[in-house]
């Protein structure tokens, strides 16, 4: 039952990805539509692994430990693809690939807090001292990302006056926010679809030795 | 078992003993220092003018990597002879505990490198402002990282490796870098740097209040 709901949420969110991808409109702005996404995407991965290792620390939940671990790497995709689409949407609209603007610094201290994590996790030989110990780190960066995001935003107002404005804030067109909002809601699809892809996987690699895994994997049932 | 503070000061002395029977061990981090100082006129060129802006910036950085190499030994002896184990056992908070080790480890490295940090700053002619600032923003500066640095250690102890380590504090360490940039700046610019002084000083507070739980919780975690 657990594999069966499985495959239909992943099933109807991966429906629900194919359509808006084929949107079409405007100018070299478009990359706005997986540029900003991902990097709301960013924060929000971050905060479910944050909220899943309180979870995993306080109630030893151990499905907590496993969304945890499998949202790191799309976590840090989505930082990469948010930080690899600005600045080529950088290079045309402010004629660099990088400039040392507050959200682009706290952005990549995001991905290298996601690195950190990852590596953290692929240096353990127990997963369940690994998840634990993420966990921790995972908390500390939560209590530290509003301190790094403030800072580094004062250290550039302070040093930058002059910083590029940033989209000069035009109150977005109604006709341009909602394919903004589809796209969001397509990658928030993404991300939960993947992550049950990815959750599915090491529940069965987690529990390689019990019988009914071995029942799945024999009959082939549900397995992607 | 003693009383509580008693049980405080007997670990600090004993940190403090231990350090200054192995002399190199404490030399060393400040040799680093003093190298790695050294190699910036060498590759930026003995220009005043050149030099005179950077020597801040340099002290800081360099001094964030020295106290990042010398973080290890906080735990790692106690950790391999066993007496981590024996301190998780022990009929005192563990908290504590940590906390007299954060102590001593910033007594052993902290304040030596605040000393010779400021000789650097005069042979680099840093002005008698700026040197003031210096020392007050190391003061302030040097216990979170070395509060921050002690989870991390608490986490990737036992694992081989210590560019981990290193990966995992760098992002955060961050804060500490810029405030005490700003304020470097602002007191060769003459300008007051009460505001910067008092952020390093609130995020000392909140380091010195919740480090020590994070690394207590990561040490039980490593030894469970």
């Amino acid at each position: 039952m657990w594999f069966a709901l499985l495959c239909f949420v992943t099933g109807l969110y991966g429906g629900l990805v194919m359509a808006p991808a084929d949107y079409q409109q405007g100018e070299s702005f478009r990359i706005i539509y997986i540029h900003v996404p991902s990097a709301w995407m960013s924060l929000f991965v971050y905060m479910v692994i944050a909220v899943n290792s309180a979870i995993l620390l306080i109630w030893r939940v151990k499905i907590s430990e496993i969304i945890a671990r499998s949202s790191a790497a799309l976590g840090a995709s989505f930082t990469f693809l948010a930080l690899a689409t600005g600045s080529i949407w950088g290079k045309p609209m402010w004629g660099t690939w990088w400039v040392w603007d507050a959200r682009l610094t706290s952005e990549l201290i995001l991905l290298f807090l996601y690195l950190g994590y990852i590596a953290l996790q692929s240096a353990f030989e127990d997963r369940r001292v690994a998840a634990r110990a993420g966990a921790i780190l995972a908390l500390v960066g939560v209590v530290n990302i509003p301190i790094i995001k403030y800072s580094v935003e004062w250290w550039s107002t302070l040093h930058q006056p002059a910083t590029i404005s940033k989209i000069g804030a035009p109150s977005i067109h109604i006709e341009m926010l909602i394919p903004l909002l589809i796209m969001t809601i397509a990658f928030m699809c993404y991300f939960f679809s993947v992550l049950l892809v990815r959750c599915r996987s090491e529940i069965l690699e987690y529990e390689n030795n019990t019988a009914w895994v071995k029942d799945v994997l024999a009959t082939g049932e549900n397995v992607a | 078992m003693a009383n509580g503070s008693n049980t405080f000061i007997t670990i600090v002395r004993r940190d403090l003993l231990i350090a200054f029977r192995n002399r190199y061990e404490l030399v060393n981090p400040l040799m680093f220092f003093i190298m790695v100082i050294v190699l910036f006129p060498l590759a930026i060129g003995s220009d005043k003018a050149m030099l005179q802006p950077l020597t801040a910036a340099m002290i800081w950085v360099t001094a964030l990597l020295a106290s990042t190499l010398s973080l290890e030994t906080i735990f790692r002896s106690d950790f391999e002879d066993g007496s981590i184990e024996q301190f998780t056992l022990a009929n005192y908070p563990l908290v504590a505990l940590v906390m007299a080790k954060i102590l001593a480890h910033w007594l052993i490295t902290g304040l030596p490198l605040i000393i010779v940090a400021l000789l650097v700053g005069v042979f680099l002619s840093l002005s008698n402002a700026a040197l003031i600032c210096l020392l007050l923003t190391l003061v302030l500066g040097t216990p979170i990282l070395s509060l921050i640095g002690a989870i991390g250690v608490a986490l990737t102890i036992g694992l081989r490796g210590g560019m981990l380590l290193s990966l995992l504090i760098l992002p955060l360490y961050m804060p500490v870098l810029i405030f005490a940039m700003l304020a470097m700046n602002n007191a060769s610019d003459g300008l007051s740097i009460a505001a910067e002084l008092y952020f390093l000083g609130g995020i000392l507070v909140l380091a010195l209040t919740l480090a020590p739980i994070a690394t207590a919780a990561a040490l039980r975690i490593r030894l469970s």
